[in-house]
């Protein structure tokens, strides 16, 4: 008796203590400084003055005007940093990490701040150098399709910038409105365009960094071939910043499709997923450029939060998930044509993989489609706080992965409206990508405990990633080893540390020091 | 003693094939029009109409007999017309013009449809057709048929209510500052505003059943209606593009500046 009214009085502080591994309490980095006012007086002296946020004196900027550089998007990570620095040129770059460089400071380098796994926050007093002023295109080549341009620019308005030479970005993800192109490439972004484009290791021809020690890296060609030795672009495609800061991008892309199409098809079961998607791949051929799951739970959840038009409530009686498939091709004829022949047949057919579906009419349908897709992000995070998993995993074990991760929930008693409210899974099929969320009302040590490890034992007992496309960020680089062997691990440390032997560029993420 | 039962009703939409309102205009290099090489869709005040027939039909259950889609236009006019047979439309009639053709005027238009109502051997008892079509944005067709005809008409409809028995049609139309209700004898033309309804988006099966829908082929010499535009296109140019604004350091050069483009007294 007298421990469970313990346990009920424990239970609320339980709630509001921070979770540890979001909010450091502990000791700053050792072998780093913290940004002094000497240090913000020789930044200054660098950057104009509109350029220069810092806490510290003689600037002494108001402490809420740093919180967007200081808290991620979802409100999960949460750093002290007292300094954000916001360069214009390439030039202003290497000079801030030159005297970090000398002066041990570490540095944060951060795009659209749209991650997910804290890589774009500082865990401590980090200096952040935030490249949104970087925003320029240098240039584009109309018969090649090779666009350079800065490390701040936005994804979206790169893709405008395109358009109207009819080529497009060879990614494209929730966050476009948002994200730059330096922080896509630095975190490897996959997105919805992958099936279709390849990932940044193929699309990406060249990028200029800003090394720790303040050198410029110029490798800023835009060459589609150039095999002349080691290709050192690629250790920063995905390094998150800890190598060094990315400046600008070389990136091919490839010409905009005349066409496009997109239905969603309503689904009785999991198991008709891949038969589904054979037979899609099969038909469509070519001009199949996007197969995204979404569970029933996930489907609800962003039909709740105003997306959805397509289907009606007794349309989706009995699906239990949902695929949305979408081509893209040279002739809207011929698109049309197989796309209306795949779906006769899959309507037709003895033993239906599908209940029904929608096909989209006009371009306001097709984009209203989309969203319902990336709309479940947005409901995910109006409806709670996330705890996000982006894991490869075999496509035939979707479903159970999240069967398995509600269960165990529901086993530990957290599955309730005050603790974790729904296990939701989603993704890109065509990948192997699945992205396992667990909606809970706060974020706590329980829910956390409970996951973690959990989900990466299972993720490695399929032998799939615990981070397919989101990076690993602060939020998994204890984790790594899941996903990574001992001897890559090792390697990686060695890289680390033959970039950057000083440790300050983005320290703490990717790999433990 | 049992009342007589009311004739069934018999709708007729005309529908338009339009730039779809998501694709950004652009003026054509000869300036006679605009680049129509970009993707077509239903009128967005038509798809409302269609919808319309549709909940009426779910309203009225069986007193509604039919409903009947019109549309002028190239031979791409039968996608636009699936469409709408895949929202719930039983057949559809094509009033097919040569690809090179002009479009068509309001008047040309509201006398091939006045043809088309003559044909019906069942008889129209409501036209419910968009307020305007978004690309030409003239706004007469359904007014000027309704002329032609000598029918009830009730413009920029926000609610629609047909009381089957008295054949008659109330209608909630929206004015400046508010809206009007109007009650009107059959047959009426309705015209459609944005409020009325929000379209529904047509499901797979119902597409694949629109395929098997009738599409009747006409011509506008079938009709003996002449289509060629009354009207002659000089120019068609864009807006002038907006210019840069420019900061000022105080008030006194603001003023300066006022003063040079005018809007101050100098």
């Amino acid at each position: 008796m007298l421990s469970l009214l313990l346990a009920r009085r424990c239970l609320p502080r339980r709630l509001a203590c921070v979770p540890r591994r979001w909010h450091s309490a502990e000791a700053p980095f050792e072998h780093l400084n913290p940004v002094t006012e000497q240090d913000v007086q020789q930044f200054a002296s660098i950057l104009p003055p509109s350029s220069v946020l810092s806490t510290l004196p003689p600037l002494s900027t108001a402490a809420s005007e740093l919180d967007q550089y200081n808290n991620d998007w979802m409100g999960k990570y949460h750093g002290k940093s007292t300094t954000i620095l916001k360069p214009k040129t390439t030039q202003q770059v290497s000079d801030i990490v030159k005297l970090c460089w000398e002066r041990r400071i570490g540095i944060v380098p951060q795009g659209g701040n749209t991650g997910l796994v804290g890589g774009s926050v500082p865990i401590h007093d980090e200096v952040v150098v935030n490249l949104s002023n970087m925003n320029k295109v240098r240039s584009f080549d109309p018969v090649s399709g090779i666009l350079v341009a800065d490390a701040g620019c936005i994804l979206q308005s790169l893709t405008d910038y395109i358009a109207p030479h009819h080529h497009i970005m060879p990614l494209d993800l929730g966050a476009k409105g948002s994200c730059h192109i330096g922080g896509n490439v630095a975190t490897n972004a996959g997105g919805l365009r992958l099936l279709r484009y390849g990932s940044l290791h193929g699309s990406v021809l060249g990028i200029e960094v800003v090394l720790p020690d303040g050198t410029i890296l110029d490798q800023l060609t835009s060459l589609r071939k150039d095999n002349t030795g080691y290709d050192l672009k690629q250790l920063f495609i995905g390094a998150e910043g800890t190598l060094g800061i990315i400046t600008g991008v070389s990136i091919l892309t490839p010409p905009a499709p005349q066409a496009s199409n997109n239905v969603i098809l309503a689904l009785p079961h999991f198991d008709n997923v891949l038969p589904l998607y054979k037979e899609v791949k099969r038909q469509l051929s070519e001009i199949l450029s996007a197969f995204e799951f979404i569970d029933r739970t996930a489907y609800d959840l962003a039909v709740k939060h105003g997306q959805g038009r397509g289907l009606t409530e007794e349309e989706v009686d009995g699906a239990q998930c949902f695929v949305l498939v979408e081509t893209s091709g040279g002739r809207r004829e011929h698109d049309e044509e197989k796309l209306n022949d795949l779906l006769e047949s899959l309507l037709g057919a003895d033993k239906p993989l599908i209940t029904n579906g929608v096909l989209s009419q006009s371009p306001a349908q097709f984009s209203s489609l989309w969203s319902l897709r990336e709309g479940v992000t947005e409901a995910v995070s109006k409806e709670g706080k996330a705890y996000k998993y982006d894991i490869s995993v075999p496509l035939s074990t979707f479903k159970q992965v999240v069967d398995v991760t509600r269960e165990h929930l529901r086993s530990k008693g957290l599955l309730h409206d005050g603790a974790v409210k729904h296990v939701i899974g989603y993704g890109h099929v065509g990948d192997g990508n699945l992205h396992l969320n667990v909606i809970a009302e706060q974020y706590t040590d329980e829910i956390q405990d409970a996951l973690e490890p959990f989900i990466y034992e299972l993720v490695a007992s399929h032998r799939g990633s615990i981070s397919a496309e989101h990076g690993i960020g602060a939020m998994k680089t204890h984790a790594l080893h899941f996903s990574k062997s001992d001897v890559s691990i090792a390697l990686m440390k060695q890289i680390k540390q033959l970039f950057d032997p000083r440790g300050i560029m983005n320290p703490g993420k990717v790999i433990e020091l | 003693m049992r009342p007589s039962p009311a004739r069934l009703l018999n709708i007729l939409v005309p529908v338009k094939r339009a730039v779809d309102y998501a694709v950004k205009i652009r003026v054509n290099p000869q300036q006679t029009g605009v680049d129509t090489n970009v993707k077509h869709s239903m009128n967005p005040f038509d798809e409302i109409a269609v919808e319309e027939a549709v909940r009426l039909r779910e309203k009225l259950k069986n007193s509604i007999e039919s409903i009947k889609l019109v549309s002028i236009g190239p031979s791409k006019c039968s996608e636009t017309l699936r469409t709408g047979l895949a929202m719930g439309a039983d057949s559809a009639i094509h009033i097919e013009t040569p690809d090179s053709a002009p479009a068509p005027e309001p008047l040309g238009v509201a006398k091939a449809l006045r043809q088309i109502i003559a044909k019906q051997e069942v008889g129209v008892d409501i036209v419910i057709l968009g307020k305007q079509a978004i690309d030409d944005d003239a706004g007469q067709t359904g007014q000027m048929l309704a002329g032609l005809l000598g029918w009830s008409q009730a413009t920029f409809a926000s609610k629609v209510d047909i009381d089957v028995e008295k054949k008659e049609a109330t209608v909630l139309r929206e004015i400046d500052g508010g809206s009007e209700e109007i009650r009107c004898r059959l047959p009426v033309i309705i015209t459609t505003d944005l409020r009325l309804n929000e379209p529904r988006y047509a499901s797979l099966p119902n597409i694949m059943k629109a395929k098997k829908k009738p599409i009747e082929k006409l011509t506008p010499e079938q009709l003996g209606v002449d289509l060629t535009p009354r009207l002659q296109t000089n120019k068609v140019s864009e807006p002038p593009k907006r210019v840069g604004g420019a900061k000022v350091e105080n008030v006194d050069q603001l003023i300066e500046k006022l003063k040079e483009a005018g809007f101050a007294a100098a």
